[in-house]
């Protein structure tokens, strides 16, 4: 679908991009690369390079948590070897700049299969631990970091520490969901979980309004897999009609190869107004009939159930240059059903809704890290196109009535979060602050802290 | 007449088909990125490999890559090539641990400090040495024992800088023209007797050798780069410019008339 020339946005005075984009693209920020491309490369690499610096990996998080403004950005995708294997146990070693479909590449064929994964395979294993990220099954398995049983972490004075639950604890903790800020993680360990087909058992239920998602939860609490999609864009009758997804491993064995690349990408930025209220209320309403039915039971492949953005690499364009945000909460069950109407009457009232909103409760196993994102109640994130005059004011309402249900917001889907709002979320901010590398520091920490305390 | 047979297969499954022979690759600077990625899918393949490096670490933490990748074998000697005394011993040991050789691919280099060697001959010397000299060292051994066996194929990594000087690395330019010439007279001798030698010029590659250099960013895919080297040896080309548009461009680069040449900032 080629658009005309004219048909794109007129061009601001031509400024090279970023070397390094966020998953949202924005904000947008000059910083220099330094490719870590073996263990030892750090703090070594660090020696002469002025301003801080920030270990990042493929830059899947949204906001402003894997950009440093002007700094030096410490890629470790370089760093992407596999060390050991135990199949008795399914721990994996592996360097952490290694991606999780490098991961399944390697695991699958062997019956094997991440413990936790996000909606992309496209992250790197450090990048997993250090936004402790979750998956669709929260309620069964918890966040990547309980499934981490020992890592390396490096500091920029050059020690290095073993950590685990009993060995450095506190530097355990403060690393899992740390967001690269404790220091380098050189390498860590997975425990992968036995599977004995790519296959997964789906099925997917329509419910119309939050009552109805409540039951198919209570209903459905012994699947591992549940996550999902619902409305934001509509009013009335089809307020917060959504489908209710569930998945299992399929226990029939079946075939276990490695997944094929990806051939399909958005090759260019699309126009701004490609995305707009009809478009996206098209879109929504397209998803939801999909699935004709209000019940569907099928078998379907692990990758469109768990990854069916990944085919299409470089979606994200499809915002066009301005680039997008996300807005991710999560609010505990005592005004999880409260908040979360209020707030999805006040996403489809600003008419910005976007394509995927995505709603999960979280579970009760607690996460092990110190900033964690996951508490028990009701997840939702969906994301919104930058309108500079609209969007940012809907963020912060959005943000200030998560605070007064006692939820709080992910660091990692952020860029608009006010100082005010994450001292709240996150009142141990400060004891983390004291676990901060005083050499390493993101756009995000100096936006929400102004800085902050170190050592 | 190939003894090669190349397999598409994965790993797990390659080792229980007994009609399939895995290839014994000796691989020289095994640390360095193109090296790296071109093991990685010899390793999928089932291959067993002997690898060469200077740095010890860096070294195991390939090793192990490789063997969990489905490499069927892998050996490592530390050793700074630069020792040329040591070439005999050290190439006897792999091809031993090897018990033969198929494949023999030399990837070790520097990119060298241009600057420093226009004013310090050491350096220049250094890279010259490193990137030139070692590799005939090698080479003599290698291409002696494929010749008494009558096969083998020998893939070296030269490079397109080697096409012409260019002001801002003839250093290394040089040591690659060096290189390239020294085997283009190897593969003349030793071809008729069933040696393959093969001439690798990759264009600029995203590597930690390039790592920081303007532009780097639109250098050529490192696996993308791989995969071709590794269909260049089981076709046993003569000369291979990676990616392909170098093949044109360097045309273009030997023929521009060297009045107008010494003139470009290149």
């Amino acid at each position: 679908m080629a658009m005309p020339q004219s048909a794109v946005e007129p061009q601001p005075a031509k400024a090279a991009p970023p070397a390094f984009e966020s998953w949202g693209r924005y904000p947008k920020y000059d910083a220099k690369i330094v490719p870590l491309n073996w263990q030892s490369d750090f703090p070594g690499v660090m020696t002469g390079l002025h301003g801080g610096a920030l270990p990042v990996g493929l830059g899947r998080s949204y906001g402003d948590v894997c950009l440093l403004k002007d700094g030096n950005l410490l890629l470790t995708t370089g760093m992407d070897r596999l060390l050991d294997f135990d199949p008795a146990t399914g721990v994996l070693t592996a360097e952490a700049g290694v991606s999780l479909a490098q991961i399944l590449d390697f695991a699958v064929p062997r019956g094997f299969f991440l413990p936790v994964t996000p909606g992309t395979k496209y992250v790197t294993l450090g990048g997993a631990i250090a936004n402790d990220i979750h998956g669709k099954n929260h309620e069964a398995a918890g966040s990547f970091g309980n499934h981490v049983p020992s890592f390396e972490l490096v500091r920029s004075d050059g020690s290095r520490r073993l950590c685990s639950a009993t060995q450095n604890p506190d530097w355990y903790a403060a690393t899992i969901g740390g967001m690269g800020l404790t220091g380098v993680i050189t390498w860590a360990q997975l425990r992968l979980r036995s599977i004995v087909s790519r296959k997964i058992d789906y099925e997917g239920i329509q419910f119309h309004g939050i009552d109805e998602f409540l039951d198919l939860k209570q209903q459905y609490q012994n699947v591992e897999y549940t996550v999902s999609w619902v409305d934001c864009a509509s009013t009335g009758r089809n307020f917060a009609r959504g489908v209710f997804m569930l998945g299992e491993h399929s226990k029939v064995s079946g075939e276990l190869k490695r997944s094929p690349e990806p051939k399909l990408s958005v090759p260019f930025d699309f126009p701004g107004f490609a995305l707009n209220h009809t478009t996206v209320s098209l879109f929504n309403s397209v998803f939801f009939h999909k699935q004709m039915k209000a019940h569907v039971k099928t078998v379907q492949d692990y990758e469109p159930f768990f990854y069916p953005l990944d085919a299409v690499l470089h979606w994200n364009r499809g915002y066009g240059k301005r680039g997008l945000v996300q807005f991710q909460y999560a609010i505990p069950w005592q005004h999880a059903k409260e908040g979360t109407i209020e707030i999805l009457r006040e996403i489809a009232k600003s008419g910005l809704a976007s394509f995927l909103a995505v709603l999960k409760a979280f579970g009760e196993i607690p996460s092990l890290g110190m900033m964690s994102f996951p508490q028990a109640g009701i997840m939702l994130a969906l994301d919104f196109p930058i309108k500079p005059d609209l969007t940012f004011p809907l963020l912060k309402r959005l943000g200030d009535m998560t605070l007064e249900f006692g939820g709080r917001l992910y660091s990692a889907k952020d860029a608009a979060m006010t100082p005010a709002q994450f001292q709240t979320f996150y009142p141990q901010w400060r004891q983390f602050a004291q676990y901060r590398d005083p050499m390493l520091n993101s756009s995000f920490w100096e936006r929400v802290t102004g800085g902050g305390p170190t050592l | 007449m190939s003894t090669l047979v190349t397999r598409p297969l994965d790993a797990s499954l390659a080792a229980s088909s007994e009609a399939v022979i895995a290839k014994k690759i000796l691989v020289l600077g095994a640390t360095s990125g193109i090296a790296e990625a071109t093991c990685r899918i010899w390793a999928a393949e089932g291959a067993q490999m002997f690898l060469v490096a200077r740095n010890a670490e860096k070294l195991a933490a390939v090793a192990a890559d490789l063997k969990l990748r489905g490499a069927s074998y892998v050996g490592t000697a530390v050793a700074d090539l630069d020792d040329t005394d040591k070439h005999a011993e050290l190439l006897a040991h792999a091809v031993n641990s090897l018990t033969g050789m198929d494949i023999a691919f030399l990837a070790h280099g520097i990119l060298g400090d241009q600057a420093r060697g226009e004013q310090e001959f050491e350096h220049a010397a250094q890279i010259i040495y490193t990137n030139f000299m070692a590799p005939v060292s090698l080479l003599t051994w290698l291409a002696n024992y494929c010749l008494q066996r009558h096969a083998g194929v020998i893939a070296v990594l030269s490079s397109v800088a080697g096409e012409r000087g260019r002001k801002s690395n003839y250093m290394y330019g040089a040591s690659k023209a060096g290189l390239s010439t020294y085997l283009s007279g190897l593969r003349n001798r030793v071809d008729r007797e069933g040696v393959t030698v093969i001439t690798i010029k990759p264009g600029p590659v995203k590597t930690s050798m390039t790592a920081g250099m303007k532009g780097a960013e639109k250098f050529a895919d490192v696996h993308k780069v791989a995969a071709t080297i590794v269909k260049a040896i089981d076709k046993r080309v003569d000369t291979l410019y990676v990616p392909i548009i170098f093949l044109p461009i360097m045309f273009i680069v030997r023929h521009i008339p060297e009045r107008i040449f010494k003139k470009l900032n290149l």
